[in-house]
């Protein structure tokens, strides 16, 4: 045998059987009954050399198209700087595990402190835990989170301005666990205050979840909205574009009890749709009913400062089938990932991230709104970077295909006459001109 | 990894003024943030570092010197399978062509990211004797959840709506029964046999018209092959109920035994775990689930399908599927690196995993059985749990023999798990570990075991040589200190 992943010789095998008393590989597998064995290669490929895996993952990209990117949708594609990849590349974090053994895993140990920090701070929230595996995941422990904590109700209202992807996975988890998902109606693109108001009051709801900017990037007003479901016993819980809290009124202001949501926006690369973070946070009185990981500050035996996973007793290895979650780790290397995102872009660059892409969302708008097939689909609402707009041409999906020919993902189509298109600081003036450009050559052939 | 503790925060290095990235200049400042309304708006900028960017990659760098990981030496953490992670999976993952992709755009312009989850489904239902696989789950926990999802919408689907307990073994990895109250089941525990394995008179009258299916994983906890598998799955099948295999061990199997053979229904992998993908401190990983025939349709949305016609992928879903439990295709970036490691492997060599890794593992515990108690004798598979150390009178706990091995630079095995011993001790060298380093882990193991009768005091108050000492873990929990804002509230 000679394989670069398998160090053993000829030699080693023999002297490592012998040891055992064995006389062969196959007679460490002698207590399985013998039909239970597969007796034949797998079905697959042949060994392939490097050069040979990169010419052919090389043959396989031929097959995708990076676009151009006018599409959000829950995912954004905003400037990621070099030096987090350099960082992650590194193995001390790459190929460790879990940091159950703090002494040797002060790195990981560290920055899930930080990341907690700044997640706090973006949040406006006290408390956050150690990260989740994305956004729609975390808003669905948050939901669990919060029928835990009614105890008695097992009912959650969200709003219908929530991004679908994220309501489909919130009621996945519901069907299964056991809760009622309730939607409260949208009107005119915002949540209908009227709905929430009717349906959270009738007693039997643990927790209301809503979304900032919401799916057609509008920035809704959740004035009283807590107090409103303080007032009815039910947690208010918001979630939120990590990018966008770099600006927009945070949870922590609107009096939310749980702040959620996906950190992607902060610089993580689209990846076709993964690994991205989920976020959760929530006020010091509830830390003990959070999911996930956390890691708190101590010292060691020498006094001095040090970090430590904490509050375990809530995790399901030791509270087994009495848990309200199976989280059982973090999604740690993307927390590193938005940890040294935010501390490169500090205080001033999310307001500037948030600066440029509202400058080029509202040029978009304008410019499409001065052809005859565009309108904004909710003229006068406020949003940042992303927004709907109706298009009042017959074929959306002929446009649609002129975009991609020109290597252009021109939004997601929600229905044939709306698009929801959204514009990042990695567009540039041009990149925007040039499909406004095809939308304008199009208009006279779509009549 | 460097023994000199470096112990910053990113925020004690922040000055007013100073910052680390570039951006484009605003073409368009006509349209001025400014001119939302203010009452949506955040009162102050978020308390974040201001640093300039060297400042930042020497802090990050000086934090990974405090850290092990694989890279750095030898990890038998039992039960997580620390094997070697392939740097050319690392620069396969990162290939420019897949890493811009948008989840959501036009799959026409997808299709070779598509074909690489397409193989990885096939790869892996062929390594695994089952139908279909979908790569959606983020983790192996979420893998035990979406695929007891499929299990419940098994039986919601034939209306037969009273079966609500699984059957979980007592030797349990945790996240088996809090997947199942997660997806509203209630957890029937079945005890082992002093041999370890599955006591199937204890699970006979367990199983009736109630039984929703049974979790094993195999070999389990304790390293042991479940000798009766075929047995229990006749039983739990005539029961009316679906084997369920949790693949946190599936590395043994490795070209020798496949779940779906052994009469399972239903199964997680974890792609972090079997096919080297890094663990990345604790994710991201990925957990992809099986099915047997008959069960397909009940698997999350979305689904990748090759449509033989058009010679394409297709992103589709179904209406008698069990909804969704992400939001897209899963971690792609975790997969891409599957995929490269089973293109890099090939038929050949992935059948030597599992037998290399059970060699090493046998090694080690016949090397070392005379100073550490075996409480199960005969072959283990990839890993094995010592008792503690065979001499009771010293007073040294498996803690402290953990914490010994720091000082000699291995990281220690997986300590107090599985339950079923008190001073569990559960050590997975991996098929990718030299006889050298057994050899010098197993001498380090023995020192230990000397020092323990000898210089008991060294033991228990090690370690020594890191960068920190034993932390305090209570003092850790009774006064949570989980940010920086309340570090510095608690300073004063």
């Amino acid at each position: 045998m000679n394989y670069k992943y398998f160090p053993h010789t000829d030699e080693d095998i023999k002297s490592m059987l012998d040891k055992c008393g064995l006389k062969s590989l196959a007679d460490l597998y002698e207590d399985i009954p013998g039909e239970l064995v597969l007796h034949r290669d797998y079905e697959l490929p042949e060994e392939m050399s490097e050069v040979e895996v990169r010419k052919m993952f090389d043959e396989l990209g031929e097959y995708n198209q990076t676009l151009n990117c006018f599409i959000g949708a829950g995912v954004y594609n905003h400037y990621s700087p070099s030096v987090i990849n350099a960082i992650l590349s590194r193995s001390e974090f790459l190929t460790s595990y879990t940091p159950y053994q703090a002494e040797i895993s002060q790195g990981t140990l560290q920055y899930i402190f930080e990341y907690q920090s700044m997640m706090a701070a973006l949040t406006g929230m006290e408390v956050s835990n150690a990260s989740m595996y994305d956004g729609t995941t975390a808003t669905a422990e948050a939901m669990m989170m919060a029928v835990a904590n009614a105890k008695k109700r097992n009912k959650v209202l969200i709003s219908d301005t929530m991004n679908p992807i994220v309501t489909r996975v919130v009621e996945t988890y519901a069907k299964f666990h056991g809760i009622v998902v309730e939607h409260i109606a949208a009107v005119d693109g915002v949540t209908s205050r009227e709905d929430f108001e009717n349906k959270v009051s009738q007693g039997d709801v643990a927790g209301v979840i809503v979304a900032a900017p919401n799916f057609y990037g509008i920035v809704e007003d959740y004035t009283g909205w807590a107090d409103t479901c303080h007032d009815n016993k039910a947690l208010f819980i918001m979630n939120c574009n990590a990018s966008a809290l770099g600006v927009i009124k945070t949870p922590g202001e609107w009096g939310a009890d749980v702040a959620v949501g996906d950190g992607q926006s902060l610089g993580i690369p689209m990846n076709f749709g993964g690994p991205y973070v989920g976020y959760l946070c929530t006020s010091k009185k509830l830390i003990r009913k959070m999911p996930g990981r956390i890691v708190g500050a101590t010292k060691d035996m020498d006094g001095k400062r040090t970090f430590v996973l904490t509050l375990q007793a809530r995790e399901q290895h030791i509270r087994r089938e009495k848990a309200t979650s199976n989280i059982c780790s973090n999604q740690s290397l993307m927390a590193l990932y938005v940890t040294i995102y935010m501390a490169l872009m500090g205080k001033q660059g999310l307001k500037e991230v948030n600066a440029l892409s509202y400058s080029n969302a509202h040029y978009l708008a304008d410019e499409l709104c001065k052809l005859d097939d565009f309108e904004l689909a909710y003229p006068g609402k406020p949003f940042l970077h992303e927004f709907a707009v109706k298009y009042k041409g017959e074929n959306i999906n002929e446009l649609l295909d002129t975009m991609l020919d020109a290597g252009i993902q021109f939004g997601l189509k929600i229905d044939d006459h709306t698009l929801l298109l959204c514009a990042t600081e990695t567009l540039s003036k041009d990149d925007i001109d040039d499909a406004v450009c095809i939308c304008e050559g199009f208009q006279n052939i779509d009549k | 990894m460097n023994n000199v503790y470096y112990g910053k925060l990113i925020f004690e290095l922040s000055k007013e003024g100073r910052c680390g990235y570039s951006l484009p200049k605003n073409e368009l400042g006509q349209y001025k943030l400014e001119d939302m309304p203010a009452h949506l708006m955040r009162d102050e900028a978020p308390a974040l570092p201001q640093v300039d960017e060297l400042t930042v990659v020497r802090h990050y760098t000086n934090m990974s010197n405090n850290n092990f990981g694989v890279d750095t030496g030898f990890y038998p953490l039992g039960s997580c399978t620390m094997k070697y992670n392939p740097k050319i999976n690392e620069e396969m993952c990162n290939h420019h062509a897949f890493t811009g992709l948008h989840p959501l755009q036009d799959p026409s312009t997808v299709q070779g990211a598509l074909e690489v989850y397409s193989n990885l489904q096939y790869s892996l239902a062929e390594i695994s004797g089952l139908s279909e696989f979908t790569l959606n789950p983020f983790a192996g926990a979420h893998g035990e959840l979406t695929g007891l999802m499929v299990m419940k919408s098994y039986h919601l689907s034939r209306g037969d709506e009273k079966r609500t307990k699984v059957i979980i073994p007592d030797s349990a990895h945790g996240t088996n029964p809090a997947s199942a109250a997660v997806c509203g089941f209630n957890v029937v525990v079945v005890k082992s046999r002093p041999d370890g394995t599955v006591d199937v008179e204890d699970l006979r009258p367990l199983l009736d018209d109630t039984i929703a299916g049974m979790m094993m994983t195999n070999p389990n906890t304790l390293g042991i092959f479940e000798h009766n598998i075929a047995e229990i799955a006749q039983l739990v099948h005539e029961a009316g109920g679906l084997m369920y295999y949790d693949g946190a061990n599936l590395n043994p199997m490795l070209g020798m035994c496949r779940p779906g053979d052994l009469g399972f229904d239903i199964m997680h992998i974890n792609l972090h775990k079997t096919f080297s993908t890094p663990h990345g401190g604790g994710g991201p990983g990925s957990g992809p689930v099986g099915v047997r025939e008959g069960l397909e349709q009940f698997l999350p949305n979305p689904r990748v399908v090759a449509d033989e016609e058009t010679m394409s992928f297709k992103v589709v879903s179904n209406d008698e599927s069990l909804g969704s439990v992400s939001g897209f295709l899963g971690n792609f970036g975790v997969i891409m690196r599957a995929y490269a490691y089973i293109l890099t492997l090939g038929k050949e060599n992935l059948r030597m995993v599992g037998p290399l890794a059970t060699l090493n593992a046998n090694y080690i515990k016949e090397c070392l059985k005379d100073c550490y108690e075996l409480p199960i004798e005969g072959v283990c598979k990839h890993e094995f749990v010592f008792d503690g150390l065979k001499d009771k009178s010293t007073e040294v706990t498996t803690l402290d023999v953990a914490k010994r091995l720091l000082d000699y630079g291995y990281h220690a095995p997986t300590i107090y798990f599985p339950l079923l011993f008190h001073q569990a001790l559960m050590i997975e060298p991996t098929e990718n570990e030299s006889k050298e380093t057994l050899d010098g882990f197993i001498e380090v193991m023995r020192t230990i075991a000397r020092e323990a009768s000898e210089t008991p005091e060294l033991v228990k108050t090690a370690p020594h040589n890191t960068p920190v000492r034993r932390l305090d873990d209570t003092l850790a929990a009774l006064h949570p200190v989980v940010t920086y804002t309340e570090l510095v509230a608690d300073n004063q």
